[in-house]
């Protein structure tokens, strides 16, 4: 009984993503099933629908819904200089190579809410290549691009945001760059000078432009292979020769159609180089 | 690559973890017919040394998890920290930064509920020590799904809660001291 109703649920799984796509354009049919189909139960139970169908035809005749399905498809988690010996690496080894450009083009992609994107412009500012870097950041959910263009957050999230700014190696104090009142703290305008915010998707939009560095970093868990290649094989392409990708700490090349097309630059914080082809 | 085909066997643990597992996974011989998927409370800002710890004292290779890494019989996967781990249908490696549940990421009960989703009757859970209540629903999804459910016995654990909490959830599991689990689980393999 249990096993006959897991599979009607997978069934409806697939055609509420499929109403999504077809109604709204948004593509979840190649996400990894496991994390979908936990958080589509959790907006099932949380929105008091007793059926994924019956939330499927709510969505498709009210599109109030969708944002707030956009809210549970796409993943909210972020923090500001996570993995702080990312940072740290990309201070020490990348950034000496990037000095040799006269201009840059960082993509932040899948940047949600902005935390990852500040991460860099404070880096690049820190060392003195802001200015003549360009930087885009891109998400599907318009919410959480909202967000990272106001760079607005809760102030009890600081304390961690300074620790890890500080053990990235930061040069400067993190409350150099915002002010705080009312519980939010709100980041520098100064900031977003050389940002371009876009709505751009990995699995349905194309390159845009030649970039030195891509960071996409805990996206590409939430793809299955096939879109995973995809998205890979976009970077590929945004990277010239000896450009940088930066993965999330667990994510890997290893099992990617196009792993030959980059190598390891620094291989325990998973940033790639683009090899020469 | 081995057949996974005979299930899989999957163990949480938080508080007195490294003593429990050292009990029972370097006693898996060789050729132990499962993977065996670890889930054990780790702070989210260290790396963890589990992997190479048990890969040092054990017969099995022992790893650190990476997203869509294919799930092979006689390799034992610890969650890594700061994520947590899934299973899709196609038994890889699937690490998700969603919110903590419970105050954890990894949440041992995340990983119970998927890996009996993919593994049904074949799956064997196993909660060890800890101090808080995670894995107890999880384990009762492994049950609900038709597997084996083993809890460690609560009076010879280090911090009693979660195995206590597991058996409330999940009264039907079978209670065993860590060196009888070590036992049960080499029976499987002879």
């Amino acid at each position: 009984m249990t096993e006959t109703f897991e599979k009607v649920e997978d069934i409806e799984i697939r055609l509420l993503l499929d109403a999504l796509y077809h109604r709204y354009h948004y593509d979840f049919r190649n996400y990894a099933m496991a994390s979908i189909r936990r958080r589509l139960r959790q907006a099932r139970e949380q929105l008091g629908f007793q059926t994924i169908s019956a939330l499927q035809e709510s969505a498709l005749h009210d599109p109030d819904l969708l944002p707030v399905l956009l809210r549970y498809l796409t993943v909210q988690v972020s923090e500001m200089f996570r993995d702080p010996s990312y940072f740290q690496a990309i201070r020490d080894k990348v950034i000496p190579h990037l000095r040799t450009y006269p201009s840059l083009k960082v993509w932040i992609a899948g940047c949600s809410s902005g935390e990852e994107l500040y991460s860099f412009v404070i880096l690049f500012r820190e060392e003195g290549l802001e200015e003549r870097t360009i930087f885009y950041a891109t998400d599907i959910n318009p919410e959480a691009l909202a967000q990272a263009e106001s760079g607005i957050y809760d102030l009890e999230r600081v304390r961690l945001f300074t620790e890890n700014h500080r053990r990235a190696g930061g040069k400067t104090s993190l409350s150099d760059y915002y002010h705080s009142g009312y519980n939010r703290c709100v980041f520098d305008k100064s900031l977003r000078r050389q940002v371009v915010f876009s709505d751009h998707s990995l699995v349905t939009d194309q390159v845009f432009g030649e970039m030195q560095f891509v960071s996409c970093r805990n996206v590409m868990i939430y793809f299955d292979r096939d879109l995973q290649d995809r998205a890979i094989g976009l970077f590929k392409d945004a990277l010239p020769r000896n450009g940088f990708l930066g993965l999330g700490a667990k994510e890997t090349l290893r099992f990617s159609a196009h792993a030959d097309a980059f190598r390891d630059f620094v291989r325990e914080e998973k940033i790639y180089q683009r090899a020469g082809t | 690559m081995m057949e996974t085909a005979g299930g899989a066997v999957i163990i949480g643990a938080s508080a007195g973890a490294l003593e429990a597992l050292s009990v029972i996974l370097p006693k898996l011989a060789s050729d132990f017919p499962r993977p065996i998927l670890v889930i054990v409370h780790v702070p989210p800002d260290k790396r963890s040394v589990l992997a190479s710890i048990f890969d040092a004292k054990c017969r099995l290779r022992a790893v650190e998890a990476e997203d869509k890494e294919p799930i092979e019989a006689g390799v034992i996967y610890f969650a890594p920290p700061d994520y947590h781990l899934l299973i899709e249908d196609t038994k890889t490696i699937a690490l998700s930064d969603e919110d903590q549940v419970l105050f954890s990421r990894p949440s041992i009960d995340v990983a119970f509920e998927s890996a009996a989703e993919v593994w049904g009757k074949s799956l064997i859970g196993i909660i060890l020590t800890g101090a808080n209540h995670d894995g107890a629903q999880g384990l009762k999804a492994v049950a609900a799904a038709g597997g084996t459910v083993i809890v460690q016995d609560p009076d010879g654990a280090y911090a009693g809660a979660m195995p206590q909490a597991a058996l409330a959830a999940c009264p039907q599991a079978l209670v065993l001291p860590v060196d009888i689990i070590a036992s049960y689980l080499q029976g499987i393999a002879a």
